[in-house]
């Protein structure tokens, strides 16, 4: 009963959530007005845009001493994040048998282990960051803090069920990702989406007057 | 009758726009964006984090246009917004904050911050929250077509005199003429040698130029306020001066946030393009220099660095020109440690050198420019921007640094071939 549940209406309830969600933040993101900028550009803004996504992920050497927390951990949790997510053996098989119709090679177990150890110690540490460092203690919000407890939560249940040796660690495994998922498109999760428009607007912004992101 | 806070709550529900909506919805509030403010970094307070000074335009895009905001405003579980809030925010976001946009350049997920604080300012100012000095400068800025109250007349008494005593001219209301220059008052007022030396300039390069006695004034206190319906106005007046002389192009002067207002905003702000180019004093210069019509001589031998203003430099991308017209005269330019597009502000932008309430901060925060100018052991600080000038000089005095500041057009009209 729990497992079809789990494995049912709930998973094609959160399957709906998730991409709908999305989709309207997005369509919410173009339908609002914007102008065309009428300033005579110096340079193309389209090409500034697609730069500003990529030099995005390189922080600026100004201030890399004063951010290197943010960097190493912010590194540290996502790099880890997709390597389990994409090339963990149940997940390769769950893509394979529910999504895609083919998988790929997976990540041999000490690799899992090596990237969920990253992956755990960098979220922790960009948790730890925002309770204690005082800028970031004033300016989180409630949701900043749930979205961490959920995916550490998602994180911790996934090598629990790693073995696959008990249904229930299975399915509350699939459980709290039917959570995440339901809570992603409406929380600060979504900025795994909307920091590419984000980068665009101001790329192009700067680059129509000739600066580099 | 809406209440000062209805006006300003319904202007902010206003500037939510696509790009509103795309940076608040990628904010990870990670706080990087702190270690870019010289608020931050010289005060060591929080509350200048530049994203939190965007609090009250977050505040209704989250009640307004998110799930959880319209179900907590649906349930009265969302704390509406107070006089209090727009209060503490006007001192936030008019003191400690010179819209310099440094922590544009290292949001990681790209946010404009210096766009949504622009956009607070047109909320706070709807509601009238605005610093006295700001609004009397763009009351006195509506009256007289000057921040500094200044008319047509000052204007023709201050450029007689400079004809005297340079023995050069200054042509005033030259219909046809190929090139409007506009100024900012401090440069009527407090740095006229900069009108001296376009005037040295153009006449050796053979330009036909004039001033507008109808409106001369490049400066926009509605932008610095965050009034777009007043920065309207008063583009509105330069732009029918400068059709009424039938201009090809337009100089703008040594003033960051005059280039930037003209230059880029105005045609968004107006909805229309300009019937002119707009150039600034250092585009045209280098533009001179490159064409041959600039001849200097060698040397200024004095040792020198360049302050970026932010608005010529970073929101308005003239970076090289003013280093190639040094390099042409100042063998002993060198630069700052960290400068371009990522220069630290000199502390007065974005109105804050029109707010009085806010010298002692502005004061403090210039320690970041001393330490850059401690590193460098210069004698002379060159900028382009009369304000940036104005900022820097009092902020040597109160360090009683031995550095004298000196605009870069004056440099070239005193090294011509």
């Amino acid at each position: 009963m729990l497992e079809q549940l789990v494995d049912g209406i709930l998973w094609d309830i959160a399957l709906v959530v998730f991409f709908v969600g999305i989709a309207w933040r997005i369509v919410d993101v173009i339908r609002r007005p914007g102008r065309n900028d009428l300033a005579e550009p110096r340079s193309s803004g389209i090409s500034a845009a697609i730069m500003a996504n990529i030099h995005g992920f390189f922080p600026r050497r100004e201030i890399s001493p004063q951010i290197r927390i943010h960097v190493i951990a912010g590194y540290m949790f996502h790099l880890g994040l997709l390597m389990l997510l994409f090339f963990a053996a149940p997940h390769v098989k769950f893509i394979e048998e529910h999504i895609t119709g083919f998988g790929w090679t997976v990540m041999p177990y000490w690799v899992f282990v090596l990237s969920a150890i990253i992956s755990f110690a960098g979220l922790i540490l960009l948790w730890i960051h925002r309770l204690l460092n005082p800028v970031s203690q004033l300016i989180s919000k409630r949701g900043d803090h749930v979205a961490s407890i959920l995916v550490f939560v998602v994180m911790l249940t996934g090598c629990m069920a790693l073995a696959e040796s008990s249904t229930g660690l299975r399915l509350f495994h699939r459980f709290t990702v039917e959570l995440l998922m339901i809570y992603f498109p409406f929380s600060a999760l979504m900025h795994a989406i909307m920091f590419v428009p984000s980068r665009a607007y101001t790329g192009a912004l700067f680059g129509r007057r000739g600066v580099k992101l | 009758m809406s209440t000062p806070l209805e006006r300003g709550v319904e202007m902010l529900k206003t500037q939510v726009d696509a790009r509103v909506e795309s940076y608040f919805s990628s904010c990870i509030n990670c706080g990087v964006c702190a270690e870019a403010c010289l608020f931050y970094t010289e005060t060591g307070d929080p509350r200048y984090t530049p994203i939190y000074k965007t609090e009250p335009l977050r505040k209704v895009w989250q009640n307004e246009h998110t799930l959880w905001g319209r179900l907590s405003t649906g349930l009265g579980l969302s704390k509406p917004m107070t006089e209090k809030d727009l209060s503490d925010w006007e001192e936030l976001v008019y003191d400690g904050c010179s819209m310099c946009s440094r922590c544009s350049m290292v949001c990681p997920v790209g946010i404009d911050i210096a766009y949504l604080i622009r956009k607070v300012k047109e909320g706070l100012a709807a509601a009238g929250f605005v610093p006295e000095g700001l609004q009397t400068a763009s009351e006195r800025a509506l009256e007289f077509g000057s921040p500094m109250g200044l008319t047509a007349k000052s204007l023709r008494a201050a450029t007689t005199a400079l004809e005297k005593e340079y023995d050069i001219v200054i042509p005033i209301d030259v219909e046809g003429a190929e090139y409007l220059c506009t100024l900012s008052s401090s440069e009527v007022v407090l740095y006229s040698e900069y009108i001296a030396a376009i005037s040295k300039i153009f006449s050796a390069a053979g330009l036909t130029w004039t001033l507008s006695s109808k409106y001369f004034e490049a400066t926009n206190t509605g932008v610095q306020m965050g009034d777009s319906s007043l920065a309207a106005q008063l583009l509105e007046r330069l732009v029918e001066a400068a059709t009424e002389l039938k201009i090809k192009t337009l100089i703008s002067p040594e003033c960051g946030h005059a280039y930037t207002t003209i230059r880029w905003d105005a045609p968004n702000i107006l909805g229309r393009a300009l019937p002119f180019k707009v150039v600034h004093i250092m585009e045209l210069l280098e533009q001179l220099r490159t064409q041959g019509k600039l001849k200097t001589t060698c040397c200024f031998d004095e040792h020198l660095t360049y302050h970026d203003p932010c608005n010529i430099s970073r929101r308005g991308g003239v970076l090289e020109q003013p280093r190639h017209l040094l390099n042409q005269v100042a063998p002993n330019f060198i630069e700052m440690h960290e400068n371009k597009e990522m220069n630290w502000c000199c502390g007065g932008g974005g109105g804050v050198s029109s707010n009085e309430r806010a010298e002692p901060l502005r004061l403090k925060v210039f320690n970041i420019k001393k330490r850059q100018l401690d590193e460098l052991n210069v004698t002379t600080l060159v900028t382009a921007c009369s304000n940036c000038r104005s900022m820097l000089e009092e902020g040597l005095e109160e360090n009683d640094m031995d550095v004298s500041v000196v605009g870069i057009t004056e440099i070239i009209a005193d090294h011509l071939a």
